[in-house]
This record gives structure tokens, C-alpha cells and sequence, in this order.
């Protein structure tokens, strides 16, 4: 295995796990936050690409599409959240597991009506579309943007957390619902603009994912897996887990491929089997204390 | 005598009046098991079922006084649903023949059924090799190809043009390794020598970083593969991204670089090699007819599969043609399937009765820029490519 070989690798499973990330950052928090298992959280991603891809082809530009797509994912979260969630959150696993696994089918029926079944391209902004020369390979400019782009949310996000109100409410709540409740702070308010915010990251994925993974329905199937096992290795609830656990996945996933062909298809599998096995509670759990 | 006339009159009258509903004729039916609403073959499902029906009206729409229908029944892709339509189509609405599947998921499920109930299928897609193979059946007829007849002559063709090193790269699955076992088998036969072999597992997700990464480590002079769908797009156009484009002739059989995917590829198609049945530019009056009506109606190139719908549909109706219409004899719809030749979008076309698989022109072309679009330039024809029996005994 050369170094150039493995220099190309690393950047693909980094970009890989960027976009893992930016979907298992959503889908963690929620399930950390508010027991809420959301399959539908695919729904978003699917739902920002095709929303991205619309603007996109109506102003002509991607950047329209980063523009438009988060917002609309967002916007559809709270919609479900003020419907379905909030009534949901008590209901106990199964049903949350079904209900949300139904609303992926009626995400793909609806986005197939209005777009037909074609899949559909969104080509990555001129500026980004070349190829870039790292230390002797050649790169695509676009996924070095991705790694980038994660790398750069990571942080915000981080920051946000540690020193904000609203961060630290949200790890007051994550930690101890009731007690954070019981001190006078709007834990549902908190957790409410937490969840518009990991969907808008979901739809930020799908515009982000497109030009690399095309766009179609039934993609947010696709990328649901990935996201959840990241989300169990990882541990649910903390924005360090879903880093560790993207990285650890996209890695799996990249390497496996080519190191391991005939198991590659089941690496990921693995690898959650094994953490599960080691961590059932995920490598960097949050500490519930309720 | 009188009253004798008046007889007679009478009788003449409710005699034509007995034979007034034999006139109206039972339609033809011809019952289409496509995946129409679900699974990745649903663009290709209407294709190939406009384009029939598309056929059938060019040609007349009925044969001998008796109209032709054309039904369609949904799989949603899966075979058990495929089996219980089918079934419903040949019990229920009593269709003389079944056109179907797209994909090979729901082939063993419609094979085995007509097999069963001596009903005529027609495959107007799944290129399994052992349908018209080993698990041959002489009720199962098909009318687009099968993936060894596809590749086979690619081999041969890479290594008299100069390309001696080859990597290969195809999904998991049973086309995907039909396609690759039937290149590799003409290119090493004509001293070809393969240096690399991919199949990432058959999934939706698109990401062929790691494997060109893989590709680019054993310098190879051409890269041979199979993708058709969003994973075709997603190839082709990461080939160019990651920078093997420059130092690697990238050839495929035909799908990856359909009219239905270029579009998507853009300039990343430019001076790819495909191996296919059916090439829009094919310069025969019948394709561009065919060309020129569907892009009327349809406002897009024709794809291969809309060809194969196509012939399919021509086919049929050469066959029940030469029956005068009769259809209550399947085995003898069966023979007239074998004994017609047509002239369809593709060239000449008759089916073989040692295999049951069709008897066509394989084109050997290039896309290529044309001032703002790609199209294809046509680099070669072997004519009339038949499949050996291959475990067949029909």
C-alpha cells in the first residue's frame, strides 16, 4: 500500500465521515435529548438536496442551493415536531420507530410526485469543480470543500454548546431533564430550536452530499443506516460521539472497501458490533443522571 | 310458396342476427409485469412500456379485425407481487402473452410461473445469462440481450486497439459478475491480462472514492465496468474528478453512459467507451423514425430500453401477423416468435429457437462532445452476435 494510495483514502473516509457527521449530529441529539428514535431524520437530508437542487436550477447556482435547502429541512422539523413529535415523545420506542419509519415512505412518495423518478444532479459550483494536487495525488476540490465545511460546523457547534445559554441549557437538559426543568429553564424551548437546528445540518448534508452522491428518492434509505450506527457508536446525545463515531464509520466504511472487499459490504456491521460488544453505551455516552 | 318465402326470410334473418356477435372479435391482450411505481428500474419500466405501446399503433394497433391491448400491471419490484399480477394477468384478464421483468430480482418469480402455466414471456431487459441458458424455458422468450452477449466482443476489440491492461469494477451481484467473467473471458483470450478486480457491494451509496483510489495504485491502461442508474453518473463522473481520466481509457457496456444518465455526466462522458445492443445514432431510416417520433412525444433521446420496448412491440406484432391474428395456440405463438425477422430500431432481429435469446447487431461507440452536448460516434458493429446454447436444450 503506497502512501499516496493511503493519503487518498484518509481524505475519502474524512469527507465521508463530514457528511456522517453533519446527519448523525441531528438524529443524535434528538435521541440523546429526548429518547426520540426519528428514522425519518433521512427525510431531511432527502428533502434539503431536492429543495437545494430546485434552487438551484433556478438561480442557476449551487450556492443558491445551500441557501435554500437547510431552511426548507428545517422548516419541515418543526412542522413534525409541533405535529407528530411532541405527542410522540412518551410513546415509547416501537411506535416512534414505526411511525417515523413510515413517514420515510410518504417523504419518498411525496418528493417522487413533485420531481418524478429521475434522478437528479447538482453539480458542484464551478469554483469547486476541479481537481486540486495534494502532496502528489489528485484530489476533487469539492470534497476537500466537504472535509472543510465539517470540520468548521464541528466547531461552531462546540463552541456553541460550551459557551452559549442555549448550549448550556442543552447540556443541562441532555444531563437532567427534570432537574434543568425544575431550575426554571424552558427545556422545550431549548430542545425545540436544537431540533430545527439538526434538521437544518440534515438538509445541509443532503446539498452538501449531492454533487458527490447524486440525488434521487429513496437516498435518505440509503444513508440511514450509516447515520444510526454512528449514532449507537458514537453515543447518542453528545456532539463529541456523533464526531468519533462518524470518523470511526467513514473510516470503516472507506478502508473496508478496498482492504477487505469480500467483508466490506459488512464492515460497518462490524464495527458497531464490536463498540456495542466493548461500549454498549457508545464510545463518549452523555451522562444521563434520570 | 308464399308462406315458404316468408319461412325462409325469417330464418335468414335470425340466422344473421346468431352470427351478429361473432363479428365483434375478442381482443388481443398482451399483459406487461413491469415495476412502474417502485425500486430503481421505474424510469426504465415506462420506457420500455411506451415504447410497445408506442409500436403496436405504428404498426396498425390490431391484426386480422382483432384489436390489440396493451395492459400493465405494477411489481413495485418485488418478485412475489410480480408472480400474483402475472398470475392475475393471464387467470383473470386472460392476456395471450407476458411481457416482463426489468430487473433480474423478479425474473426467476415470472420464469417459473410461465413456465408453469405455458404462458408466452417475452423479456424485453433482464440480460441473466441463464434465462436463455441453463434454466432455459420454452415459453420464456427475450428481446433485448443477455450480459455474456453484451461484453463478450469488448475483450477482443480493447486489446486490437492497444489497451493490454484492464481493471475491472462492478456491483456484487449476479449481472455484475456475468458482465465482468464475459469481458475478462474475450480479453484475456485475445492476451489481454487483467490486473485489478472491484465489486463493491450492490447499494444505493455512490461513493467510488476508495475503489479509483484502488484502480489508481495499479496503473492500468483501460478500466472495464457495468453501472447503469444514479451509480453509472456517480462513476463517470468521479473518474474524471479523481484524475484518472487523463492516464485511463474508461470502457463499459453501454449503460453507463446512457441517454438517460449523460445529461448528468456532462463532459465527465467525453470519450468513454461503450459496448451496447442500441446506440441513438445508429443511422438506419427505422431508428431515426423511431428517434423522431419519441423525442415528439417524449422530448428526450430515446434510451436503449425505449428501443428494446420498442422491438419488442414489433416483434409481437410481426408474429401475430403471420398467425392471422389466432392467438387460443400459445405453442404456435411461440413458433411464430421464432420463425419472424424484423427490421427493428437496433437492425435485424429474429429470435433464436436453440436459446430463445434474441439474435442481434452488437455497436462498439464513443461519446463524444458535440458542440454543447455529448453524443456517440460509432466505432464498430459485429453483426448478428448469437449466444451458444450454454447449458440450453430446447
Amino acid at each position: 500500500m503506497d502512501s499516496g494510495f493511503l493519503l487518498l483514502q484518509l481524505l475519502n473516509g474524512l469527507q465521508f465521515a463530514m457528511l456522517l457527521f453533519l446527519l448523525a449530529v441531528g438524529l443524535s441529539v434528538v435521541l440523546g435529548m429526548m429518547n426520540f428514535i426519528n428514522l425519518a431524520h433521512g427525510t431531511l437530508y432527502m428533502v434539503g438536496a431536492f429543495v437545494g437542487f430546485a434552487a438551484a436550477e433556478r438561480a442557476g447556482s449551487f450556492w443558491a442551493a445551500l441557501v435554500a435547502g437547510p431552511p426548507a429541512a428545517a422548516a419541515l422539523g418543526a412542522v413534525f415536531y409541533a405535529g407528530l413529535l411532541r405527542r410522540m415523545q412518551q410513546a415509547g420506542a416501537m411506535k416512534q420507530v414505526l411511525v417515523t419509519f413510515g413517514l420515510i415512505f410518504v417523504g419518498i412518495d411525496t418528493v417522487r410526485l413533485i420531481w418524478g423518478d429521475y434522478e437528479q444532479t447538482l453539480p458542484a459550483p464551478s469554483v469547486l469543480a476541479g481537481s486540486v494536487h495534494i502532496l502528489g495525488q489528485v484530489y476533487p476540490a469539492y470534497r476537500l470543500f466537504v472535509i472543510a465545511l465539517g470540520l468548521m460546523l464541528a466547531l461552531i457547534l462546540h463552541l456553541g454548546l460550551e459557551r452559549t445559554r442555549l448550549g448550556a441549557a442543552v447540556r443541562a437538559g441532555v444531563d437532567d431533564r427534570v432537574m434543568a426543568a425544575s431550575l426554571g429553564l424552558d427545556i422545550e424551548r431549548a430542545f425545540f430550536a436544537v431540533f430545527c437546528l439538526g434538521c437544518a445540518l440534515a438538509g445541509l448534508a443532503g446539498v452538501v452530499a449531492a454533487p458527490v452522491l447524486e440525488i434521487y428518492p429513496g437516498m435518505d434509505m440509503a444513508i440511514l443506516i450509516p447515520t444510526l450506527i454512528v449514532v449507537v457508536v458514537g453515543g447518542p446525545g453528545r456532539l463529541a460521539g456523533a464526531f468519533l463515531g462518524a470518523l470511526l464509520i467513514g473510516m470503516a466504511e472507506t478502508f473496508g472497501a478496498v482492504l477487505v472487499p469480500d467483508f466490506s459490504g459488512f464492515m460497518i456491521y462490524a464495527v458497531m458490533a464490536l463498540a456495542l460488544l466493548l461500549r454498549p453505551q457508545g464510545l463518549l455516552p452523555a451522562r444521563h443522571s434520570s | 310458396m308464399i308462406s315458404t318465402y316468408r319461412a325462409a326470410a325469417v330464418a335468414a334473418l335470425a340466422a344473421s342476427l346468431a352470427a351478429g356477435p361473432a363479428l365483434a372479435e375478442e381482443p388481443i391482450k398482451i399483459g406487461l409485469v413491469l415495476p412502474f411505481s417502485a425500486g430503481p428500474y421505474v424510469p426504465l419500466a415506462n420506457e420500455i412500456a411506451d415504447s410497445l405501446a408506442m409500436a403496436i399503433a405504428d404498426a396498425g394497433g390490431a391484426v386480422a379485425g382483432r384489436r390489440i391491448e396493451v395492459l400493465r400491471e405494477d411489481t413495485t419490484h418485488k418478485p412475489d407481487v410480480a408472480q400474483a399480477k402475472a398470475k392475475k394477468l393471464v387467470f383473470e384478464d386472460k392476456v395471450d402473452m407476458l411481457v416482463g421483468p426489468v430487473g433480474s430480482n423478479e425474473l426467476t418469480a415470472l420464469l417459473d410461473f410461465a413456465n408453469q402455466s405455458k404462458t408466452p414471456l417475452l423479456i424485453p431487459n433482464a440480460g441473466d445469462n441463464e434465462a436463455t441458458g441453463e434454466r432455459c424455458s420454452p415459453w420464456v422468450l427475450r428481446t433485448s440481450f443477455s450480459n455474456d452477449q453484451i461484453v463478450r466482443e469488448m475483450g477482443p476489440w480493447m486489446v486490437k486497439h492497444g489497451y493490454k491492461t484492464a481493471a475491472l469494477i462492478a456491483f456484487d451481484y449476479a449481472a455484475g459478475h456475468q458482465q465482468m467473467d464475459g469481458f475478462k473471458r474475450g480479453f484475456t483470450q485475445a492476451g489481454g491480462t487483467i490486473v485489478n478486480e472491484q465489486y463493491p457491494p450492490f447499494g444505493p451509496i455512490s461513493d467510488f472514492g476508495p475503489y479509483l483510489a484502488k484502480i489508481k495504485e495499479v496503473k492500468p491502461a483501460a478500466v472495464f465496468t457495468f453501472f447503469a442508474g444514479p451509480p453509472a453518473t456517480a462513476l463517470v463522473k468521479q473518474f474524471t474528478e479523481f484524475g484518472l481520466k487523463d492516464q485511463i481509457k474508461l470502457a463499459a457496456s453501454g449503460w453507463l453512459i446512457s441517454p438517460l444518465n449523460l445529461p448528468g455526466e456532462g463532459d465527465a462522458a467525453v470519450g468513454v467507451l461503450g459496448i451496447l445492443n442500441y446506440v441513438p445514432a445508429i443511422d438506419a431510416p427505422e431508428n431515426k423514425a423511431f428517434q423522431a417520433e419519441f423525442q415528439e412525444k417524449y422530448h428526450r433521446i430515446a434510451s436503449e430500453f425505449a428501443a428494446q420496448g420498442y422491438d419488442t412491440g414489433k416483434l409481437i406484432f410481426a408474429a401475430l401477423q403471420s398467425l392471422g391474428g389466432k392467438t387460443a395456440d400459445k405453442a404456435a405463438l411461440v413458433k411464430a416468435l421464432h420463425s419472424v425477422t424484423v427490421k427493428g430500431t437496433r437492425g435485424a432481429l429474429r429470435i433464436d429457437p436453440k436459446t430463445n435469446n434474441i439474435i442481434q447487431d452488437i455497436y462498439i461507440y464513443e461519446a463524444r462532445k458535440n458542440g454543447d452536448r455529448v453524443d456517440f460516434a460509432i466505432l464498430d458493429k459485429i453483426p448478428a452476435v448469437q449466444d451458444p446454447p450454454n447449458g440450453c436444450n430446447l
